[in-house]
């Protein structure tokens, strides 16, 4: 009986899922793990985090203001007495959520643009046209017509915090998707017409094969750039809209914020720029190394050696 | 090629008013107003007579002919005669008027452009300059130290904003250490090797402050696309045919590697003419990123739509030769 | 008579000052200014906004000025004018005034009455849209008795008629220079309004608008050895912490101009021992406002109107009386303010003659009895949830304000302190120019007043409360019906009110000015529609090394700056 499981099993597993040997070679990849290690650490940091240390982000201790580290506050207070490791772990949940999300909905709809428009010559002309306008749009007073337009509905729907979060996500979105559009159509520009695409397409390859098999690995590493300055990006634009007064309310924390409000604290307090500082800037160094051994491991030609 | 580029030239005259039409209605939509800096102890009637006195009460559709008859017809009338030093016609026509400063967003625009050109155009061309070479070699040795340290100091430097860099190296250099002014003064004029010097000292912060996001962004698209080529045919078959190493890497690799970053920088510059809002706010370089900012803040909508438009042409300009540049890199590219 | 004494101060004031300058013209070299905003233009009639008023004031004069302490000081004028010295009609209702002898415009040409005359045409315009025009309200004419004299009548009786060509919002500008620039020309004339010809110590060199201007001596000013400095060079940009830092850190320049930052920073930098930090105050208060209607999202166009019906809760004055007494005023100044802010509890703190002290009560926090004032009246936290409840509905606010580091520490701060008293707030903060933007189009102006609390600042010109204090009458109240124009912003609404408005404006003895002034503060304050929090001063920084300051919050910053000079070390 065992023996029949054990070989039924090994046939069973015989014609493997491309995914695991992706998965052999993301492991070779020391950066990449140790980013991900990182990454794991990070997300469990801000969300289990405030589970065992149990300190009020927003509660104001006036008798402790500006202080530095010590066993009670180690990262120290903010100038109302705030804590600043609470802050963090807090400001960290918004920071990578609209992080992550924005970035990805950037991501998806500018390679969405940019492969269509590379691939498909007649919808070239007017999707690049649409990121000509994108592209020129005044950022600022865009940014308060949609605030006005429909920062009522959304708060009437989904509550004052999930609101703006939909809100915020959907700005930066929506305004940071042109450079990887952009970039995604020069390389497919290039990549049609090289040999193994028109081999492809000679056998008779519909198009939505020849670009999710072929032309999408090929154009994965700009991808993966765009990825990892999309998020340093979205964080740091958060907290420049939560300080044009668009974003979260000003006793909501996040990671830009609490940096912003540090600068004029530098030389007083540094602690408060360096920790949200190294915060941000770990986390995407991290999300960089992931990006680079998921693009090794996505690349068939590096992953045979 | 040229027949491409010159259907696409024409094709930017509708697209570039189009666009124009689209920012003026976002800024008319948008619930800035030009009396919104003014004390409270300004009256409500007085404001309604100001806004009246700026036009404002007109209706949409006829400020938006106003402005594109101003900018189209009168302003390059007014600079041709000032050009030639002939009149046309009676030679009385309004211009496009900042409601700020109640003058010519033109002749603002122009006292502007040397001080972001100085700064913020240096800034991209050393920015450029330092991320390719970073990008190669990176790429090349690929996991070695230079790599590694080349990765960790770009990514930091993408995640600092420049508004914490900027008060960071005032706080270094201006503070502690006395180097550099922190304050760039627009008024100063390079005559001589002197002047040469200061205008250097009081650029050398904020081009730092700036090259470093640029550097960054470049080296790693330079990096990745590079990356990419290596290990293509083409390299093994150029190596087998006995070229040398720098001929295979800087002339095949490099060449077929450069049409994702000649979209990033070509995608950059009409921003280093949008100047650099932060930047330029932190060290008072007040160029045409603080003239928008400000001119945004103070609901002035004819500044902000010149401004604007110009950067639209200028956007649709770039990308137009950043697609010529693709056919020379990439022959194969074709568009017709 | 007090204003008599006042005038009388100012005069000695004013003939000890030269002492100072003992130099002569431009001996001391270049003065280096920095206001973080901008000028955008030099003509204060264009453009009503501080940093305007006060780059100007180093070019354009008035008849007289206000110092430091609020007494008029006269500067182009020979003397101040009063019903005493027959300058000011028995009946109110004109006011003469004698230009200085021999007083010349800095390009050398005589200064006269028809220039005066010239101004007011200028700013009345119908088409010009001056800013200052409220500076010509009630003025009926404006006539040339003389080449020296200018008399300015009134249509009714003016009780302070110290108003037009007083102060450095509204001063006497070349006619010669600004004849073609009348109504709806005014922008065009680009030159003069960079470039004013004025009877002030400077004479403006180069003016690039929103960035820098660079100023000179005015070889034709009227006191041969003022002022000081030959040169004025007036850099705008930047924010308030940097603009310290470049007085009080770095000493690159010599006065930098409202600096509210964390006092904690802003002191730790002056202990750098190179630069001084000044105040003044005149009569701005950061208050609350309690919207005295119903802001509910659900009334939609009706909310914050009269249509919308009462507020559920702000009503009661017992209410508003509990979140006032939450409040520790003096922790809002330490952490907020600083030197540059008192706590007050009167929306009307000065001059001293118009000041109340009959709600002073309210300067010490006391939670414990806020909770006890609630508790008694009933209103409870019924369902445990922590937030009291009035009739049925939980005491939650949206408390709304400007974008600004020091109103959301305000803010945080105030939203635990009523936190502890059962009030729950929700905050928001909008960008100040649309805040203060009054698009009638926008939810998110000060005026429309979509939210239950609001919090900014506001203060008056001058010295006289009456325009002020007219701001709460009924008719004064914000609707759509006037394009959310009006000033009663927390809808406050009393015929009682309303009455003692009309009263003070047919009175004319100071004293009783004052009683009614006091009694109208405090009729404001006892309604609790409007919770005084901070009276604020303007906060400046200048060089040790620059003597001469005197720093004033009812007039320009810059007023006596003729006289500032560099102390030599």
């Amino acid at each position: 009986m065992t023996d029949l499981t054990t070989l039924e099993a090994e046939t069973y597993q015989k014609p493997r899922n491309q995914w695991w040997d992706v998965w052999d070679q993301f492991k070779t990849h020391k950066g990449a793990l140790i980013g991900a290690a990182f990454f794991i650490f990070v997300l469990i940091f801000v969300f289990l985090g405030p589970i065992f240390w149990t300190l009020d982000a927003q509660y104001i201790d006036i008798r402790a203001r500006s202080q530095g580290p010590s066993w009670a506050h180690p990262m120290g207070t903010d100038q109302l007495g705030r804590d600043t490791l609470s802050r963090i772990m807090v400001g960290g949940q918004t920071s990578l959520l609209v992080g992550l999300t924005a970035m990805l909905l950037a991501l998806i709809v500018g390679t969405l643009v940019g492969v269509l428009a590379g691939y498909f010559k007649r919808l070239d002309g007017i999707l690049m046209r649409l990121t000509d306008l994108f592209l020129a749009l005044p950022l600022l007073p865009l940014l308060l017509v949609i605030i006005m337009l429909f920062r009522d509905t959304l708060r009437a729907q989904f509550g004052p915090e999930k609101g703006i979060f939909i809100l915020i996500v959907f700005v930066i979105g929506i305004t940071s998707w042109m450079q990887t559009a952009r970039i995604v159509r020069g390389d497919v520009l290039a990549l049609k017409e090289r040999e193994f695409v028109l081999a492809a397409r000679s056998i008779g390859t519909p198009p939505y094969r020849m670009i999710t098999r072929h032309v999408l690995p090929n154009v994965l590493s700009p991808i993966m750039v765009s990825a990892t300055l999309g998020i340093a990006n979205a964080i740091i634009t958060e907290s420049a809209l939560s300080f044009l007064g668009l974003g979260f309310p000003s006793d909501f924390p996040t990671w830009g914020r609490l940096l912003f409000d540090g600068t004029d604290w530098l030389q007083r307090n540094p602690e408060r720029v360096i920790w949200p500082g190294l915060a941000i800037s770990l986390t995407v160094l991290s999300v960089n190394y992931i990006g680079d051994g998921l693009r090794d491991a996505l690349d068939p030609r590096i992953r045979g050696r | 090629m040229l027949t491409f580029t010159i259907r696409r030239l024409f094709m930017a005259i509708p697209t570039l008013l189009f666009i124009s039409l689209i920012i003026f209605l976002i800024l008319d939509l948008a619930p800035s107003d030009p009396t919104a800096s003014l004390p409270l102890t300004i009256p409500p009637e007085v404001r309604a007579e100001i806004r009246a006195s700026l036009g404002l009460d007109e209706p949409i559709h006829i400020r938006f002919l106003l402005w594109l008859q101003q900018f189209f017809v009168n302003e390059p009338l007014n600079l041709f005669e000032q050009w030639t030093g002939w009149t046309i016609g009676d030679g009385d026509r309004t211009r496009v008027i900042s409601w700020q400063t109640r003058s010519p967003v033109v002749d603002i625009i122009a006292q502007r452009m040397p001080q972001t050109l100085w700064v913020v155009g240096t800034a991209y061309v050393v920015g450029i300059l330092i991320a390719l070479p970073i990008g190669i070699y990176s790429a090349y040795r690929q996991y070695s130290i230079f790599d590694q340290a080349g990765t960790f100091i770009t990514m930091v430097g993408f995640s600092v904003p420049p508004f914490f860099s900027g008060v960071l190296v005032i706080v270094i250099f201006a503070v502690q250490l006395g180097w550099f002014p922190s304050v760039y003064d627009t008024t100063h004029v390079v005559v001589d090797w002197d002047s040469f010097v200061v205008q250097l000292k009081q650029m050398i912060l904020p081009v730092m402050v700036l090259a470093l996001q640029i550097t960054s962004q470049i080296s790693r698209f330079m990096r990745a696309s590079m990356l990419d080529n290596l290990n293509q045919d083409y390299v093994r078959t150029a190596r087998a045919k006995g070229l040398t190493e720098t001929v295979v890497v800087m002339v095949h690799v490099l060449r077929n590697s450069m049409i994702p970053v000649v979209t990033v920088i070509a995608l950059g510059v009409p921003q280093v003419f949008g100047g650099a809002i932060i930047t330029e706010q932190v060290f008072k370089v007040n160029g045409l990123g603080h003239l928008l900012i400000g001119a945004i803040q103070g609901g002035d909508i004819p500044t902000v739509q010149t401004l604007t438009f110009i950067f639209a042409v200028l956007i649709v300009l770039f990308n137009l030769i950043a697609d010529v540049l693709y056919g020379i890199l990439d022959p194969r590219i074709r568009y017709d | 008579m007090k204003l008599r004494h006042l005038m009388l101060g100012a005069a000695a004031a004013f003939a000890l000052a030269p002492v100072a300058a003992m130099a002569e013209r431009g001996s001391d070299g270049q003065l280096n200014i920095i206001y973080w905003q901008a000028p955008s233009t030099l003509n204060p009639y264009l453009s009503g906004g501080t940093k305007e008023v006060e780059s100007a004031s180093l070019v354009l004069e008035s008849m007289a000025r206000f110092d430091s302490d609020g007494n008029l000081v006269p500067f182009m004028a020979e003397d101040i004018p009063t019903v005493e010295n027959g300058g000011v009609a028995e009946d109110l209702t004109s006011i003469t005034w004698t230009l200085r002898e021999g007083l010349l415009w800095s390009d050398g040409t005589a200064v006269t009455a028809n220039d005066a005359v010239f101004t007011w045409q200028y700013c009345t315009h119908p088409e010009g849209g001056c800013a200052q025009a409220s500076y010509f309200d009630g003025v009926e004419s404006v006539e040339a008795l003389d080449d020296r004299t200018v008399r300015v009548n009134f249509a009714a009786p003016k009780p302070f008629p110290y108003t037009a060509f007083v102060g450095s919002e509204s001063p006497i500008i070349q006619a010669a220079q600004f004849a073609d620039c009348l109504g709806a020309a005014a922008p065009e004339c680009t030159e003069a309004n960079f470039g004013p010809i004025g009877t002030g110590p400077f004479v403006v060199e180069e003016f690039r608008p929103n960035d820098v201007i660079t100023f000179v001596a005015n070889e034709n000013y009227r006191n041969p050895d003022q002022p000081a400095f030959a040169r004025v060079v007036f850099k705008g940009g930047g924010d308030a912490a940097s603009a310290a830092r470049s007085v009080l850190e770095t000493g690159e320049f010599d006065y930098a101009w409202n600096l509210q930052i964390d006092p904690t920073l802003l002191a730790e930098m002056e202990s750098n021992g190179i630069g001084t930090v000044v105040t003044a105050f005149g009569t701005s208060v950061e208050r609350l406002h309690l919207n005295q209607f119903n802001p509910d999202p659900a009334l939609g166009d009706a909310r914050s109107t009269a249509e919308g019906g009462p507020h559920p809760f702000l009503t009661n004055p017992i209410i508003g009386q509990a979140m006032s007494m939450a409040i520790d005023r003096a922790l809002l100044v330490e952490i907020g303010y600083g030197a540059g802010g008192q706590p007050t509890c009167n929306v009307l703190p000065a001059p001293a003659l118009y000041a109340s002290t009959a709600n002073d009560g309210c300067l010490t926090q006391d939670i414990a009895g806020a909770n006890a004032l609630l508790d008694e009246a009933g209103i409870v936290d019924s369902d445990g949830d922590g937030v009291r409840e009035y009739e049925g509905i939980p005491l939650r606010v949206l408390y709304q304000t400007s974008t600004n580091a020091v109103r959301q520490d305000t803010q945080a701060l105030i939203k635990q302190w009523w936190a502890e008293i059962g009030i729950d707030a929700e905050l928001r903060n909008i960008d100040a120019s649309v805040f203060f933007g009054g698009d009638p189009a926008s939810p998110d102006t000060f005026q429309k007043f979509y939210a239950d609390i609001e919090m900014y600042t506001n203060n008056f010109a001058g010295v006289d409360p009456e325009a002020y204090m007219a701001n709460w009458r009924c008719n004064e109240i914000p609707g759509p019906d006037t394009q959310w124009q009006g000033s009663n912003i927390q809808r406050f609404c009393s015929e009682e009110y309303d009455a003692l408005v009309t009263e003070m404006s047919q009175t004319a003895p100071l004293e009783e000015r004052g009683r009614l002034a006091r009694e109208m503060n405090d009729m404001l304050m006892q309604s609790y529609s409007i919770i005084p929090l901070i009276h604020r001063g303007g906060v400046s920084a200048h060089a040790n090394s620059l003597g001469g300051v005197r720093m004033s919050d009812w007039d320009s910053e810059l007023w006596n700056i003729a006289e500032w000079y560099r102390i030599d070390e």
